[in-house]
């Protein structure tokens, strides 16, 4: 069976899919949780389905680009299982996913863009193009990550999907639904090879906040 | 012996990915991974940075363990990981890790105390604690002094710090000194050829004023600041910085104070073994000083060796053994981080 979990959003999102289809999904109630909340949502789906973690033959994990300690999370939690296992991790750009999921519920077809809430009043983004439901999904640029006014203007004019698009509607002309990835359909994506697959790296897209020692300051 | 559960302990509060394998007392393995040279550049620990590294050195470090100790993950009874205190980015890595073995597995987690971690890791090296002992936790990260009654269970704060770690002290005053981070090595080196006697710098919260409320208590800000200001004065008055001597009468101000009152806390509880741990017992007068009041105050002194000083997985291993054989209640998989634990709670 493909575990699938995604900790890029302020959610976590655990879908559990045997060879023809997702059988168990589970996610926290509490955003920003990635900690607390992740282990017990694979515990959970594997009881849902009477499965053992021994049931399990590979992980697909969203490697984001999103806030890093969550995204740590998730990507730790899957290493560190796939170790014991000595199975195959996938990592998936959370990106590609709801670009998938987009298309797949009919939001959007042909060009489009998708963007996650990066804080600090910017987004990370990725252009897409869609053939339509079920078709590969087709990354043309991105992913990237700034102020989303800062987008060339024939790329905002394409319909947006996810957070970023709802919480900068003056950048944003067309948003559209779903707003974050869901575990579930990574893992349909994974099964039918629509999107690229990755080592289970973070997309962090940003260095560390920190300053290099300078000259020291007086103290009188 | 062999019938005793193998376990596995993790850390990540700080800089250090650490993992060891513990058997009861005895230490299997003790693999660490650091990034403490990626921190050089700042002058101290970037959260994020450490964080990062964790995440890379997780998986390596699991298995350079199992490697070092001939075991399998499947061989290991409980796993226990530094719940706090810590950085709590850095701890989420580490927790996440154990969580998921745990649940991999199929065996119990342990979340554990950090600092508490540092006082039993001395029972790899000198077996079992006596009843009642005093420890002296020192380094970059805490200052605190604890009476434990029993290690898994029954730890008491005596005292802690009130601004800077020990540790941080070492490395602001490096800085001045223009010496390299992390600051308590260098400032040891060149100490060695210093007057300790040479400057006297202040003992923070050593005044009869301040002990009526601090007894057990440090501050290292003031002594900082005063050595800063010495340095100014000399600077200022175009004369050359004689670095030894600061730095030796530094260190002898930070390791007076802390025997100091270490000591005073045996005798004032009737207490005759003290643990003296953490990351800055790698000082050399901290040693030195710690063993020449232990003899004059008719105390045992139980130091681990500097390796097991510093941060590691065997530290928390080792508490997790002793977590487990006290027969305690594992923690859920929703087991969180507290990054601010207080070593009075064993368990996170
Ligand atoms: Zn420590």
């Amino acid at each position: 069976m493909l575990l699938a979990l995604d900790t890029a959003t302020p959610d976590v999102t655990v879908a559990l899919r045997d060879d023809d289809r997702v059988v168990a999904t589970a996610g926290g109630d509490h955003p920003m949780r990635h900690g607390e909340q992740l282990a017990p949502a694979i515990a959970e789906v594997l009881a849902a389905v009477d499965a053992t973690p021994r049931d399990v033959t590979a992980i697909a994990v969203g490697t984001g680009p999103g806030p890093f300690t969550g995204l740590r999370v998730g990507i730790v939690t899957a290493r560190t299982m796939a170790a014991v296992l000595g199975i195959p991790t996938y990592g998936v750009c959370s990106l590609d996913v709801l670009a998938a999921q987009a298309a797949d519920a009919g939001a959007v077809e042909g060009r489009f863009l998708v963007a996650s809430d990066a804080r600090r009043t910017e987004v990370y983004w990725a252009a897409y193009d869609v053939a339509g439901p079920g078709a590969d999904v087709v990354r043309l640029d991105g992913p990237h990550v700034g102020p989303a006014a800062d987008l060339p203007a024939e790329l905002r004019a394409l319909p947006v999907v996810g957070e970023g698009g709802r919480l900068y509607p003056v950048a944003f002309g067309d948003v559209r639904g779903p707003e974050r990835p869901s575990a579930a359909a990574l893992a349909e994506v994974v099964a039918a090879e629509r999107v690229a697959l990755s080592d289970p790296e973070p997309r962090y897209l940003r260095r560390p906040d920190a300053v290099e020692l300078s000259a020291r300051k007086r103290v009188s | 012996m062999t019938d005793e559960p193998l376990v596995l302990g993790i850390e990540s509060s700080c800089d250090e990915t650490g993992v060891g394998l513990v058997r009861g007392t005895t230490l299997l393995a003790d693999a660490v991974a650091s990034s403490v040279e990626e921190h050089a550049r700042f002058g101290g620990v970037v959260p994020e940075v450490a964080s990062r590294a964790h995440l890379e050195a997780m998986v390596p470090t699991l298995e350079r363990a199992c490697d070092e100790a001939g075991v399998s993950l499947w061989d290991v009874d409980a796993i226990a990981v530094t719940s706090g205190p810590g950085l709590a980015g850095a701890l989420l890595v580490g927790v996440a890790a154990a969580k998921a073995l745990a649940l991999t597995l199929g065996k119990p987690l342990y979340g554990v105390n950090h600092v508490v971690g540092h006082v039993a890791v001395d029972q790899l090296e000198h077996g079992p604690l006596p009843p009642e002992c005093l420890a002296l936790l020192v380094s970059g990260g805490h200052t605190n002094l604890l009476r434990v009654s029993d290690i898994a269970s029954d730890v008491e704060e005596l005292g802690g710090t009130l601004d800077d770690a020990a540790g941080e002290a070492f490395d602001k005053v490096a800085r001045l000194l223009d010496l390299p981070y992390p600051g308590g090595p260098s400032i040891d080196a060149v100490a060695a050829e210093g007057d300790p006697a040479a400057i006297r710098f202040p003992r923070g919260l050593t005044s009869q004023r301040d002990l009526e409320r601090h007894r057990y208590d440090f501050s290292f800000s003031g002594l900082k600041t005063a050595v800063a200001r010495w340095v100014e004065a000399k600077e200022a008055a175009g004369e050359p910085v004689p670095v030894a001597d600061v730095a030796a009468s530094f260190r002898e101000a930070v390791c007076d104070v802390l025997t100091r009152k270490a000591f005073d806390a045996a005798r004032a509880h009737g207490i005759t073994d003290m643990v003296v741990g953490g990351g800055v017992t790698a000082n050399a007068r901290l040693r030195e000083m710690a063993a020449v009041r232990a003899e004059a105050a008719g105390v045992r002194l139980r130091t681990p060796r500097p390796r097991l000083c510093t941060d590691n997985g065997a530290m928390i291993a080792a508490l997790g053994a002793a977590v487990v054989a006290a027969g305690q209640e594992p923690s859920g998989l929703d087991l969180a981080v507290d990054s601010s634990l207080p070593p009075s709670e064993v368990r996170g």
